[in-house]
């Protein structure tokens, strides 16, 4: 790979803009117009349109034969939808909310992630399972976990995770077309929701045509000398504040957005740490065994001698995800910790 | 019931009892004078069916290989009886190259594209995806059918129940079978369950549920037709509970102290039962007894044989087929 190729479409300023919610879903309506085999299976994704707008529309164009309501059984619902992948349809069951994934969790790691293996490559499991993770908005520690790291630990999955509308529909459109099982992980804040404090960059422009986002493939969103920063979801726009107000006091953050933990593109994260010597990872899912232990090991493997200063993180500090908001910004992984420890690697 | 019927179920019992005899044998033989679960040419844990035969013979008599079947950790029996390829079933047991799933999956993961036969390690957890090669066929607008399969312990799982619930809902062709053999492990059925018949918990999902009693091979292969004709008719699903009987232990090496009846379990056993109820009928005599007998142990030492010249797989191929 190299580091000029772009790896998704740009947009440029004259194509109509989306918010994430609804890029995903064009996403999703231009698959089932294209594959009868693709349907939609859930909590609340018909005439709600999902709780997250995740399916928005989806019932009234495409109806309730290929929108399909569920009851509150996810264990029989996601189930139902590896029953189908295997005989050949392909199917995007939501998970309404990843926290939820202890009452289903057999059917994801023993059925949806193990079959391909079991069967010697004989069967393909051809589904997306999506889900929306995330907090910052008070809905407590059984609603605001990101746990990405806990589908990548475990084999015969990807996991994708997109930050901005354009990459949401291109690989929402590449985790339909993926002969695996893909987890799609959407965080609440990139969404664009109109009851939720937005992002100025959850609304952005996307194509029109339908497009693939290659899953596996990291995005420099923001090229620096002096510090990359490896992140993922909402914390790319954190950390591109961040880069933007830093660099008038010069100092230049290279800005990573790995869009996919499986598989992880770890070419893109060498190279860059190659060039700046620092390295940062900022993740939303819990500090041990996760994500930002995985990068930083992932360069020392290869070459310790890559870091000119220790690697840093900024993550949740493991506690389950507080309820008061004093208590959830002291652990999210918020602009003004990123930029502290920015501070402290380039200065190191 | 017709003869032919007759003797096609005897048959399949036969194969199912004479394939599990030869594993039964290969699995000890190599595993003396002290029991290591993991050494010889078949490793790790081992659940035959022996005694079960009924079930599967008479469920699988109404199926053609185009219906799936996701059968349990206890899955020989349905899998012979549904038509997976006997010498890759034994190469798959016996962890070869050549195997279903190349020596992945083992025993209690058998996976034939084939037959749409599939089973799981996990109890009750093999339910959801048969709602969901149900729902693919629905969509295919054929007459094809799911059949999903599990003990009575499965049955308090939540994942019966979410199961039943939302096959009745959306009036899913699929049948439920429960093979009710009294043991949940070491546990029995009293201390587990709080009905006597788990065919009782059908009508809370408002499907027909029936309870076989006898381990009857026709008495299953009755109820079976209507359920499957139920199903084939889009009229939705059913559930079907046949008190069995384990003969063996729950696995292999399973001294079953916890089993106060099992002096008279050999009494019980099914197959001279319907060996003797067939010849009073003048269904069959010595020389079918023995034809069947010879026709089976013909295609299990051919499958074992297989099995036994098949390669164990290369290490340096441990990661594949992990991702397709």
């Amino acid at each position: 790979m190299t580091l000029t190729e772009p790896s998704s479409p740009v947009p440029t300023s004259t194509q109509r803009k989306l918010s994430t919610a609804k890029a995903m879903v064009e996403g999703i309506a231009q698959e089932m117009e294209r594959d009868p085999g693709v349907f939609v299976l859930g909590e609340d994704v018909g005439s709600y349109g999902g709780i997250f707008s995740s399916t928005t529309g989806l019932l009234e164009k495409f109806g309730p034969q290929r929108v399909l309501d569920t009851p509150i059984s996810e264990t029989a619902f996601i189930g139902t939808a590896i029953g189908a992948a295997v005989e050949g349809m392909r199917p995007i069951v939501e998970l309404m909310f990843v926290d939820f994934f202890g009452v289903c969790m057999d059917q994801i790691y023993n059925h949806m992630a193990k079959i391909h293996f079991e069967s010697g490559g004989n069967l393909t499991v051809p589904m997306v399972l999506t889900t929306a993770v995330g907090g910052g908005y008070s809905d407590g520690a059984q609603h605001s976990q990101c746990l990405w790291g806990t589908f990548a630990h475990l084999p015969g999955m990807k996991v994708v995770v997109p930050s901005t509308p354009a990459d949401a529909k291109g690989l929402m459109i590449s985790a339909i077309r993926d002969d695996n099982p893909v987890v799609y992980l959407f965080h609440k804040g990139i969404m664009g929701l109109p009851w939720m404090a937005k992002n100025r960059r959850s609304i952005g422009p996307v194509p029109e045509d339908e497009y693939e986002v290659p899953i596996g493939k990291a995005s420099i969103v923001r090229p620096g000398r002096d510090v990359t920063i490896v992140t993922l979801s909402l914390s790319v726009h954190h950390a591109l504040d961040v880069a933007d107000e830093l660099a008038g006091d010069n100092v230049e953050c290279e800005v990573i957005d790995l869009r996919s933990l499986v598989p992880m593109d770890t070419d893109t994260i060498l190279e860059s740490v190659g060039r700046t010597g620092r390295l940062l990872v900022v993740d939303e899912d819990y500090l041990s065994f996760g994500l930002s232990g995985e990068v930083i090991a992932r360069v020392v493997e290869r070459d310790p001698t890559l870091l000119r200063a220790p690697a840093r993180r900024v993550c949740v500090p493991d506690v389950p995800i507080p309820y008061a908001r004093s208590l959830e910004y002291a652990v999210l992984p918020t602009a003004d910790r990123i930029r502290r420890a920015v501070l402290e690697v380039v200065t190191a | 019931m017709e003869p032919k019927i007759a003797l096609d179920l005897y048959r399949t019992m036969v194969l199912i009892r004479t394939f599990e005899e030869a594993i039964l044998r290969e699995y000890h033989a190599d595993k003396k004078p002290v029991f290591d679960i993991g050494a010889g040419q078949i490793p790790g844990e081992m659940h035959l069916s022996a005694g079960q035969e009924p079930v599967a013979a008479g469920v699988c008599a109404h199926l053609t290989t185009d219906d799936a079947v996701t059968a349990t950790h206890r899955p020989h029996h349905f899998a012979i009886a549904h038509g997976v390829d006997l010498r890759k079933m034994a190469a798959e047991i016996f962890g070869r190259v050549d195997g279903l799933g190349h020596g992945r999956g083992g025993h209690m993961h058998l996976f034939d594209p084939d037959t749409h036969f599939s089973c799981s390690g996990i109890i009750a957890e093999g339910y959801p995806p048969a709602l969901g090669q149900a729902l693919a066929f629905q969509r295919q607008g054929n007459a094809r059918i799911a059949v999903a399969v599990t003990g009575e312990g499965a049955a308090n799982q939540g994942a019966f129940h979410e199961s039943l619930n939302l096959a009745s809902l959306w009036k899913l062709p699929v049948v439920f079978v429960v093979e009710d053999n009294d043991w949940g492990i070491s546990v029995p059925r009293s201390a587990s369950t709080c009905v006597t018949s788990n065919a009782v918990r059908a009508a809370g999902y408002d499907m027909p549920g029936e309870r076989v009693e006898d381990n009857s091979v026709e008495a299953v292969h009755a109820a079976a037709e209507r359920a499957v004709a139920r199903a084939r008719a889009g009229e939705g699903p059913s559930l079907i509970e046949v008190h069995t009987l384990r003969l063996w232990g729950h696995f292999e090496g399973d001294a079953q102290g916890y089993r106060p009846d099992l002096e008279g379990v050999p009494g019980r056993d099914p197959l001279p039962t319907y060996e003797a109820e067939l010849r009073r009928a003048g269904v069959l005599g010595d020389a079918g007894a023995r034809e069947a007998a010879d026709a089976a142990a013909q295609r299990v030492e051919d499958a074992i044989a297989f099995a036994k010249q098949s390669a164990e797989p290369a290490p340096e191929t441990a990661r594949d087929y992990v991702f397709a």
